[in-house]
């Protein structure tokens, strides 16, 4: 069985024909071809797979292609415009937010996430949520500053 | 090697800098190994054995070979003879260890054991394809408890050996049992360390291409060690190691579980070259989990013999370390590492340290993150505190009444290591003071009136990295790098230490800008490729900058020393006249004709005005044999608060100090040592590697095997002293491990200070919330610590000093 | 890791669902959120050939009040319960456990009527939904029935919905603040060791207790204790009764004799907090 699907993918309409076990992440990976989306876990506990599904942050390795048909999807190649990094990533970069960089492009889609609920985040309304998210590098320190950094960053360019 | 003078102010060096590999990783842009397509490309997976012990009776390939889409279905019968088998680098004397074949034979003895491997056109359907494989398994008798396994009676993992031993080995130095019998107390306590796993969010993976033409074959993988692996796999495939190339990608995290040349990695080039197309492997959860090694798993016995006012004369320790089922790469290395670092940072006058390594039908052990040290520096931190509390002294002057003064330094220890330098007491000092020690321990009184379980713990500790020289080392300890100043004036760097996260691209640009005198934008770093960096021994043991760094320093100070013959011939001058500042070349006193690096470089390829003699180029590559290990040092101190009613710990304080020498990019250090913590945090309060009574993997996914989040972790409080390393011009030491070694005693300390009101002397890791209720539910329940004092020839009776049994309330820090 | 083959179905409305589960029988397995059925498809622990998808039933997403009582639909998310404005006002209870769950994107996934008839022992939802005496509603080939939450879970993984039936809703008295719950939760996946749900009414608790037994459970030895004296004394004592007659799990991740005390633990907080918000 094959099951045609529609998703704007960081604001590209992809349709393709897919099986109904390829799972969202194989989709955005092997189908479109964008492998800034990582697999960690498989099992929904690293987060490492994290891309916005209609705005909402979800761990990708736990949809189907077929749920997210008529969906838009943001992965972290989504993030920057053209040149300009979104506030998360300069975060990251500015605080030393990553070292291997494997969980990174999932731990900064749950930031934009915390962003947008909380513009002004306390350090533990970022740990809380970061809950779905496993580094195993950073010690979570920096990533928390640099959620930090962009929260400030996103209210001075929101001021202006 | 005289102390290298700490780095100028000025320059890169030093500097906190954000990291130039960042933008690529932060776009998604990066290329770790699954990330790969070939045209062509094929996937294997493997079929693993579920039983921990089990004779392969038969194994029923057909239904499979004729799945649609698989190309190959192949078995250990078709392949053990002609492949590896998988070497161990590092083996003891009178090793008593399987043969490793690449597939599982007529025995799986672990489980996860690869028994066939499929090859398809599509990842799915070689999967798929797996469930259509039928083995008969005879399950037989498993040995997992591997003090059961020293028994007479135990079922043998590998009958052939007659023995689950798979070495014994011993480490002495000083007058043991004279200064035992010298003490006025022995202090004893069994303590274990637990099996944890790796888990870098990146499960390994490889794809290999041949290509028929050349016969050459390209290997890439997630690895710490491409240079390892070249060295190590063409003899397995039967390649010469001139026509393989390995290159490590972005690699996603290692902590040394990828430290090592896995059967994936041989089978996977094989399957390329006999197919005669690429081929891809990337492991699933469940595999790394079960086939990607684990760390630690130690039981020791431990004692220490001391004198009244808390002198340590003497510790002697017996070990029995958990190999698993059979060898790794360095498997067998790893507890000889505790034994060297037993003594830790206290000067012991002898010391025994016996180990029985024995296989059990568990996943091989290896490097993780510390690999050995961590095991060492828990041992001794424990003892310490023990100590005190037995003699009831100040944690804290028993600590510093063992430390080698700073001036004794370089300082040789009971183990035979040269500890190259060092300021305990300073980073102590500093620690204390970020602490706010006084006020911690008002705190910790107060809390204790008010009933509640408040608890500080120290560690002072001190590790050992970029280990060297090659002669005490399995296949060398140096390393190579090589700097290139371009035609156009631009800066090439390669570095054999191949980095999988720590930043070298940024701290090895860090370091050549600044002795080139060049914008640090001007310089590239490349790593990981065998066919670029030749040659290399890679990243692992916190090396990577001690030793890569430097050999990167030599070439560039050739470079120099080459540019000034050739500015001297342009400025018609003689060569010692030529000074060099700031990436300028000029006759002293004569700045403004001065050459840059861009007029020398054309210069030097152009080739037309060479004095005679000098040979075209800018090029230079060094190999650096280091003199001596690296001795980084520190001290870290927690504070917990535990929930009574559900044994929870809380960190409610966290201070290290550490002095990783001179360091290159504080930023990067700050990462590392933060990275370190979590582990710590992860081993001291709730990893744990378990299987049950049958050899099953119980925490064989994300879901069962816990790690810490963001929500574990404290502010941390960091500081650092900075004692240079003689034993490398660049005076560092390294960091990439010292937070996971020396953080899990502080936090285990602390827990235990906080029971200690209730009678808990010790209490075994991971100190996990039900653990830490038991302990306070019945405090007699938890592990015993025997104190005794030691009767001496010209007395009738021991002395009437012990203090067997009480508990101290409280101390007196 | 990649699970079997199988069909996917995707109807617009609910009678079309159940059609499709009468049609396939017990080769049909209804997808909610996924995000347990998928794992336990990737582990092979689960092999549907069918999966009937819900998430196109819009009905099936609301959260509206009426009567006293608020229904939120099956397919209502995690996420959806514990940003409710509606909720928070008129049933906080649940907000409060919704934001208990998993992490932020489990939430932003996972569905109330999924964890429900999935019935895992460890899922926080049983909890509140037996507190508070919630009613659901099924839909089948024999048209819809309501069951009282204490007729829900009937055993390990195992639920009063019959073969073909699909969970509608869940409706919900409004209740007052005086409600809490207190969760320990299994360090590695998130999901309760122990989770306790409690509703004060004047003079009258409800305690439930998910994570600890097979199946959640009212904890009636410490109500019965508590009916018509409810002060902290009182829940102290009452609430060493929260593991009376139950039959506590055990694994690798707590003893029974932990989770036993941890229900012991958690009622009293659970109480107590509830108490507080009198």
């Amino acid at each position: 069985m094959k099951i045609p699907v529609k998703i704007r993918v960081n604001g590209t309409l992809r349709e393709h024909e897919v099986e109904p076990r390829l799972l969202l992440v194989q989709f955005l990976r092997d189908v479109c071809g964008l492998t800034g989306t990582h697999l960690g876990c498989e099992t929904s506990i690293c987060g490492a797979c994290t891309v916005l599904l209609d705005g909402k942050a979800v761990k990708c390795c736990t949809v189907l292609a077929a749920q997210a048909d008529g969906s838009e999807v943001t992965t972290v190649e989504g993030l920057a415009r053209n040149d300009d990094l979104h506030p998360v990533q300069e975060g990251f970069w500015e605080c030393h937010g990553l070292q291997c960089g494997y969980c990174t492009p999932g731990m900064m889609m749950a930031g934009v996430q915390i962003l947008e609920r909380h513009p002004k985040p306390s350090r533990e309304e970022i740990r809380h949520g970061l809950e779905g998210n496993l580094c195993r590098c950073t010690g979570y320190s920096h990533i928390i500053d640099a959620i930090e950094y962009a929260a400030r960053k996103a209210g001075r360019k929101g001021a202006r | 090697m005289p102390a290298p003078a700490k780095p100028k102010p000025k320059g890169y060096v030093g500097r906190p800098m954000k990291r130039v590999e960042d933008p690529r990783l932060i776009r998604g842009a990066a290329t770790y190994v699954d990330d790969l397509n070939l045209p062509g490309l094929l996937h294997a997976a493997f079929l693993r054995s579920p039983h921990a012990h089990a004779r392969v009776k038969a194994i029923r390939t057909q239904a499979a070979q004729a799945f649609p889409g698989v190309v190959a279905v192949l078995t250990g019968a078709d392949l053990n003879d002609r492949l590896g088998p998988i070497p161990c680098a590092a083996p003891m004397p009178d090793q008593n260890s399987p043969r490793h074949t690449v597939l599982a034979g007529d025995r799986a003895y672990f489980v996860g054991h690869p028994v066939a491997v499929v090859v398809a056109r599509d990842r799915t359907v070689a999967h798929d394809a797996l469930d259509l494989i039928e083995v008969d398994y005879q399950p037989l008798p498993a040995v997992i408890d591997p003090e059961k396994a020293l028994r007479k009676d135990s079922p043998l993992t590998h009958p052939e050996l007659g023995s689950n031993v798979a070495y014994r080995w011993s480490l002495a130095g000083g007058d043991v049992e004279g200064e035992f019998a010298r003490a006025d107390r022995v202090i004893g306590v069994r303590l274990l360390n637990q099996r944890l796993t790796a888990m870098a969010i990146e499960p390994r993976g490889c794809v290999a291409s041949w290509h028929a033409g050349e016969g050459s074959l390209t290997l890439w993988s997630s690895t710490q060690v491409p240079h390892l692996v070249r060295t190590l796999l063409p003899d397995l495939v039967h390649v010469p190691e001139n026509k393989v190339r390995i290159v490590a990608p972005e690699v996603g995290g290692g902590f040394g579980s990828k430290l090592n040349l896995y059967a994936e990695e041989v089978l996977v080039s094989h399957l390329a070259i006999r197919l005669n197309a690429p081929v891809k492997w990337i492991e699933t959860r469940s595999e790394n989990a079960a086939v990607t090694v684990h760390g630690r798993d130690q039981i020791g016995d431990y004692q220490v013999a001391v004198t009244k006012d808390g002198t340590v004369l003497a510790l002697k320790a017996h070990v029995v370390a958990d190999l698993g089922s059979y060898l790794q790469l360095l498997t067998p290395a790893i507890p000889t590492l505790t034994g060297l670092m037993i003594c830790g940072c206290y000067k012991i006058k002898a010391v025994r340290m016996d180990v029985t390594a024995v296989h059990t039908n568990k996943m091989a052990t290896d490097a993780y993150r510390g690999a050995g040290r961590p095991e060492a520096a828990y041992a001794i931190e424990r003892l310490m505190d023990l100590v005190a509390v037995e003699l009831g002294l100040d944690p804290l002057a028993v600590r510093r009444k063992n430390f080698p003064k700073p001036g004794e330094f370089p300082f040789q220890t009971a183990t035979g290591l040269l500890y190259d330098s060092g300021n305990y007491q300073a980073a102590l000092k500093k620690a204390l003071a970020m602490a706010g020690w006084e006020e911690l321990l008002e705190r910790r009184e107060g809390a204790r009136r008010q009933g509640s379980l408040f608890g500080i713990g120290v560690s002072t500790y001190v590790e050992i990295c970029a280990l060297g020289p090659s002669k005490i080392m399995s296949a060398g300890g140096w390393e190579w790098g090589c700097v290139r100043i371009e035609i156009s004036g631009k800066v090439t760097v390669i570095t054999g230490a191949t980095p999988h996260g720590q930043g070298q691209e940024t701290s090895f640009a860090q370091i050549a800008a600044d002795r080139l005198g060049v914008p640090i934008e001007d310089v590239v770093v490349y790593r990981g490729d065998t066919n670029v960096a030749p040659y290399g021994r890679d990243t692992y043991g916190s090396r990577a900058t001690a030793l890569g760094g430097t050999a990167i320093v030599m070439s560039i100070d050739k470079i120099i020393a080459k540019a000034k013959i050739l500015a001297a011939a342009l400025l018609q001058a003689k060569p010692r006249q030529i000074g060099f500042d700031a990436g300028k070349f000029f006759v002293q006193g004569k700045r403004k004709t001065a050459l840059d690096w861009k007029r020398l470089a054309g210069e030097a390829y152009i080739a037309k005005n060479l004095p005679p003699g000098l040979e075209p180029g800018l090029e230079a590559s060094s190999f650096f044999e280091p003199p001596n290990c690296t001795f980084p040092f520190g001290t870290h101190i927690v504070a917990v608060e535990i929930d009574r009613d559900t044994g929870q710990v809380r960190i409610a304080k966290y201070v290290a100090v550490d002095d990783c020498g001179n360091q290159v990019n504080p930023l990067l250090v700050e990462g590392q040592v933060q990275g370190g913590i979590a582990h710590s945090i992860g081993q001291a309060l709730f990893e744990q590697t378990v299987y049950d009574e049958n050899g099953q993997l119980l925490t064989g996914e994300f879901m069962d095997y816990a790690m810490p989040r963001a929500g574990d972790i404290p502010d941390y409080l960091l500081g650092s002293t900075v004692t240079p390393s003689p034993s490398n011009p660049l005076g560092v030491k390294g960091i990439g491990e010292a937070g996971t070694i020396g953080a899990t005693p502080a936090i285990a300390n602390a827990v235990i200070d906080a029971l200690s009101p209730l009678g808990v002397k010790h209490l075994d890791l991971p100190l996990t919330p039900e653990n830490v209720w038991r302990a306070i539910t019945n405090p007699g329940a938890t592990p015993p610590v025997a104190s005794k004092g030691v009767p001496k020839p010209d007395r009738a009776a021991p002395p009437a000093t012990g203090t067997r049994g009480a508990p101290r309330k409280g101390g007196k820090r | 890791m990649i699970p079997a083959a199988f069909d996917y179905l995707r109807p617009g409305v609910l009678e079309e669902a159940v059609g499709l589960l009468a049609k396939h029988g017990a080769d049909a397995r209804v997808l909610a959120g996924g995000h347990s059925l998928l794992p336990a498809m990737k582990l092979g622990l689960a092999q549907p050939k069918v999966l009937v998808d819900l998430g196109r039933i819009a009905e099936l997403r609301a959260i509206r009040e009426a009567d006293g009582w608020i229904a939120i639909g099956a397919m209502a998310t995690h996420d959806d319960i514990e940003s409710s404005d509606l909720l928070k006002r008129a049933c906080p209870l649940l907000p409060e456990v919704a934001g208990r769950i998993g992490d932020w994107q489990v939430r932003n996934r996972g569905t109330i009527g999924g964890s429900l008839a999935h019935a895992d022992p460890a899922a926080d939802w049983p909890a509140p939904i037996l507190a508070l005496e919630a009613e659901l509603e099924a839909v089948g080939p024999g048209g819809r029935r309501t069951i009282a939450a204490k007729n829900f879970f009937v055993d390990l993984f195992q639920t009063a919905l019959r073969p073909g039936e699909i969970l509608r809703s869940v409706r919900v008295p409004v209740t007052a603040k005086s409600v809490a719950y207190q969760k320990f939760a299994q360090k590695a996946s998130g999901f309760a060791i122990c989770g306790v749900a409690a509703v004060i009414e004047p003079n009258a608790a409800r305690v439930a207790i998910t994570g600890v037994g097979f199946r959640a459970y009212r904890a009636s030895a410490v109500e019965s204790r508590l009916r018509g004296k409810l002060s902290a004394a009182a829940i102290a004592s009452a609430a060493e009764q929260a593991a009376r007659g139950v039959e506590p799990l055990a694994d690798l991740h707590a003893s029974a004799e932990y989770r036993a005390h941890l229900a012991r633990v958690l009622t009293r907080r659970a109480l107590e907090r509830a108490l507080s918000r009198n």
